[in-house]
């Protein structure tokens, strides 16, 4: 069952069973810009990324993408850049995972969002979404569709946060414009 | 939305990558001619067939077939081309039918290549006709649209093409029923007619007919659904046999062994370590693996454990600088009370990162304890008992550990450093003063002393590692000063020639070297490298030079710096016994030979960096323990080995 969440709306990563959440995994998938004739290497490719920002006490202290593939810690993990973007079909063409247990102590809150490296807007993306995903069963908790959301260029799209010892994921889907998270940072600031 | 055409009928293409569909009752000959304006074919060069299947835009099947798809990309036409022709062609002298009476009308479809059929025909009212025109493509005014035509030559392909206004119409007729006379040869039998009251089966898209109702004795096998691919094995291949993937220069390799499972953990915590628990075809590859992936998960624990540390300190002293700030609040009971909590909350953060690290480092402690004991001789320290029972080698083993490896945090977690075999880079043992405090303890000449045994420590490891026809050593020692180190290399006669002294002998040891240096880089890049001297020793050189620069004039560092640049490439390696204040004369042209070098240290020192988050690791030799004469014995056991061999 996916959970087609609303702006602002906060979900706690406790499990039916009591258990709590210990991993998870955001996807981002899109369809590659549709080849065109003989030439198709001058297609305008379509480049997405995903990106993770650390926080402690509202301070930036690292950040997951596709420059830095691992936080230093090594709980946070990119699993590498697609330039191109995927056949649509609702699989993630980048994904970053995040082992919640490992991540260190100081850090309470962990954002992430989308860009548009190529500068396309989201109105021109096709079969654009971005999810989250418990990576221990695979079920997804949130999802949002990119496609049709407007001419904005990035997505602030979730906040996982610490509360008390376990983990809350919080919806944003805060539309913005950027190249990369270091734009975004000033609509980030306010949701922390 | 599919159009069902009827003859003469057209219908616009919404797009231009497309596929034609084609079937039929019996397997049929599909090609394609091109046009111009006036529908004039210019030569065979426009026309797509069998012998000759791929044109600019247009491809059809090698073979006869009763179902085909061509694939027709109309931007990527030929510039002039107007018209493209879709035609059928019964195949002549096949036993089939001769004429298209005489079997179920032939239908075609043109779809995208989503498979969404844009529209189809199927040619009725045939009767005597060998070869029929199917389909036209042509542009009108920009755009693309298909016709339906249906116009079938009684006379076949060669009266058809000649219609076209090709002249050499009945060459290239003989030559597309030559390819496709072939192409059956190639093919595999149609299977056997199927018992009656079994026909409820759909008809498998099979190539060829000819060898099929003669021979029913003969290995039957069901073509693929792709008529192309049944008959497109290579010449060398048995014909009609299945096609062989493997590479011809590869063999198989057997399936390695499944790494040890772990045993099953006790419920509540994490599960037990087990040696060689990470992937790889080798239990080597498999322990080096894990050794690196050790090392990577003791510097983020690491890592994770720092930052946190550092924060709470920066995040208390804000907070002690912001009741200081106001001097309202500077002195009095609530300054004391806000002090304390401040202190209080890095003291918990500080407590709960440690708490965490000591988890992590228990489970790396744990796992190191089940390691160790497992590592082959080339990753094992001296005191390991692997080396105790210690056998020449046939194999070059995966890596070397150079050392030990490890963080302030915990002292006793010592990761082995691994590098990968062959050297990718030479070695630097400093034997100048390091910044630790175990290098500041010891005088200048017991550093030198230190450094030559760290020396022959690794050269005798290296020469004990690779099979002794694999691995060559030679030394420079200009002032004979480490005759003393150099002692079990030499007895033992692991060391083939003696340590050269002087200029002269530093000379003629860098002249042999560049000398096959040159010629391994020549050979390779001309590719002959069976044309090298057979005096040539092709196997890894190792040189070491203690006590740079002494010996050495200009000439000699320029040879040696072009060793440093070229030599590694081709499997000539530096080992440099130096302290770089020695050197200093030479000024900054030797920094980019001290730069090309791991740098290690005789003496326990933090100059390492790990390449994931660059903490300050300490290295430490790998020496081997006083008193111990297992160096002597390994060597031994090396110089037998090698005079048995002749090396």
């Amino acid at each position: 069952m996916t959970v087609n969440m609303s702006k602002g709306q906060a979900i706690s990563l406790q499990k039916a069973d009591g258990g709590t959440l210990t991993a998870v995994r955001m996807g981002l998938g899109w369809q590659a810009a549709p080849r065109r004739g003989l030439f198709g290497s001058r297609t305008r490719e379509i480049d997405l990324d995903a990106s993770a920002v650390l926080f402690a006490d509202k301070q930036p202290t690292d950040v997951v993408f596709f420059r830095h593939l691992v936080s230093d810690d090594g709980s946070v993990r990119h699993t590498g850049d697609n330039l191109v973007g995927g056949a649509g079909q609702g699989g993630d063409d980048e994904a970053i995972l995040v082992d919640l247990q490992r991540v260190p102590v100081h850090i309470d809150q962990i954002i992430f969002t989308v860009n548009s490296f190529t500068g396309q807007t989201f109105a021109e993306v096709q079969n654009a979404f971005c999810r989250l995903v418990d990576e221990t069963n695979g079920q997804e908790l949130a999802r949002y569709t990119l496609t049709g959301g407007g001419q904005y260029t990035a997505q602030i799209m979730a906040i996982v946060q610490r509360e008390g010892s376990a983990w809350q994921m919080k919806a944003v889907g805060e539309p913005a414009n950027g190249r990369t998270f270091q734009d975004l940072m000033p609509h980030i600031v306010p949701h922390l | 939305m599919t159009a069902e055409l009827v003859r003469g009928q057209n219908h616009p293409l919404p797009q231009t990558r497309l596929e034609i569909r084609i079937s039929a009752g019996n397997p049929i000959v599909a090609g394609a001619t091109l046009g111009d304006e006036q529908g004039t074919v210019q030569g065979v060069e426009w026309v797509a067939h069998p012998a000759s299947p791929q044109l600019p835009g247009i491809e059809v099947s090698k073979q006869a077939a009763a179902a085909h798809r061509l694939a027709v990309d109309l931007d990527a036409l030929p510039e002039g081309v107007h018209r493209v022709h879709v035609l059928l062609a019964l195949v002549s002298g096949a036993g089939g039918p001769v004429r298209f009476g005489a079997m179920a009308a032939p239908s075609v479809a043109v779809t995208g290549l989503d498979g969404t059929e844009v529209a189809g025909y199927t040619i009725t009212d045939l009767d005597a006709e060998s070869a029929v025109v199917a389909l036209e493509l042509y542009r009108r005014q920009g755009a693309w649209k298909v016709r339906a035509v249906g116009q079938g030559y009684a006379g076949g392909l060669a009266e058809m093409l000649r219609d076209q206004g090709l002249p050499q119409a009945a060459e290239l007729a003989a030559e597309i029923n030559d390819a496709v006379a072939r192409g059956m040869a190639r093919s595999v039998a149609q299977p056997p007619p199927r018992a009656a009251g079994d026909d409820g089966r759909v008809r498998t898209a099979t190539a060829g007919t000819g060898a099929a109702p003669d021979t029913p004795a003969q290995p039957q096998t069901q073509a693929g659904a792709q008529p192309s691919s049944a008959g497109d094995t290579s010449a060398g291949a048995s014909p009609g046999g299945p096609i062989n993937y493997q590479h011809p220069g590869r063999r198989t390799a057997a399936p390695p062994t499944p790494p040890p499972a772990a045993p099953p953990a006790p419920p509540g915590q994490p599960a037990r370590p087990v040696a060689g628990d990470a992937s790889g075809w080798t239990m080597d590859e498999r322990l080096y693996n894990q050794v690196w992936g050790m090392f990577e998960d003791l510097a983020r624990t690491t890592a994770a454990y720092r930052s946190a540390v550092d924060f709470a300190e920066s995040r208390m002293e804000q907070e002690l600088d912001k009741v200081l700030s106001d001097p309202r609040t500077r002195v009095g009971p609530a300054a004391d009370t806000a002090r304390a909590q401040a202190r209080a909350k890095q003291a918990g953060l500080v407590e709960q990162a440690r708490t965490a690290l000591d988890r992590d480092l228990a489970q790396l402690t744990a796992e190191a304890e089940v390691v160790e004991p497992a590592l082959p001789p080339a990753y094992a320290r001296w005191d390991s008992p692997v080396w105790q029972g210690y056998q020449v080698p046939m194999e070059v083993p995966m890596a070397l550990r150079l050392g030990d490896l490890h963080l302030p945090e915990r002292t006793g977690l010592r990761i082995p450093m691994l590098v990968r075999l062959p050297l990718e880079r030479g070695l630097w043992i400093d034997a100048g003063r390091t910044g630790s405090a175990h290098g500041a303890l010891l005088d200048s000449a017991e550093l030198r002393r230190l450094a030559a045994e760290t020396a022959v420590a690794h050269a005798a490891r290296l020469l004990a590692v690779y099979p002794v026809d694999e691995f060559s050593l030679h030394v420079i020692d200009p002032a004979g000063s480490a005759a003393a180190s150099l002692a079990p290399l030499v007895s033992s006669g692991a060391l083939r020639e003696p340590p050269v002294a002087g200029a002269a002998g530093v000379s003629s040891v860098l002249a042999a070297l560049t000398r096959r240096v040159d010629l391994v880089q020549m050979a390779v890049r001309s590719g002959a490298t069976d044309a090298l001297p057979p005096d040539l020793d092709l196997a890894q050189q190792l040189l070491i030079v203690h006590d740079f620069p002494h010996g050495f004039d200009d000439r000699a560092v320029t040879q040696l710096r072009y060793l440093a640049d070229e030599g590694p490439s081709v499997g000539v390696h530096l080992m440099m016994v130096a302290d770089r204040e020695d050197a200093q004369a030479y000024g900054p042209v030797l920094d980019p030979l001290w730069r090309s070098l791991l740098r290690i240290t005789p003496v326990a020192d933090d100059h390492l960096a790990d390449p994931w988050v660059g903490h300050a690791w300490t290295y430490e030799p790998p020496l081997v323990p006083a008193g111990s004469q297992v160096l002597q014995r390994v060597l031994g056991q090396v110089g037998r080995a090698r005079e048995a061999y002749g090396r």
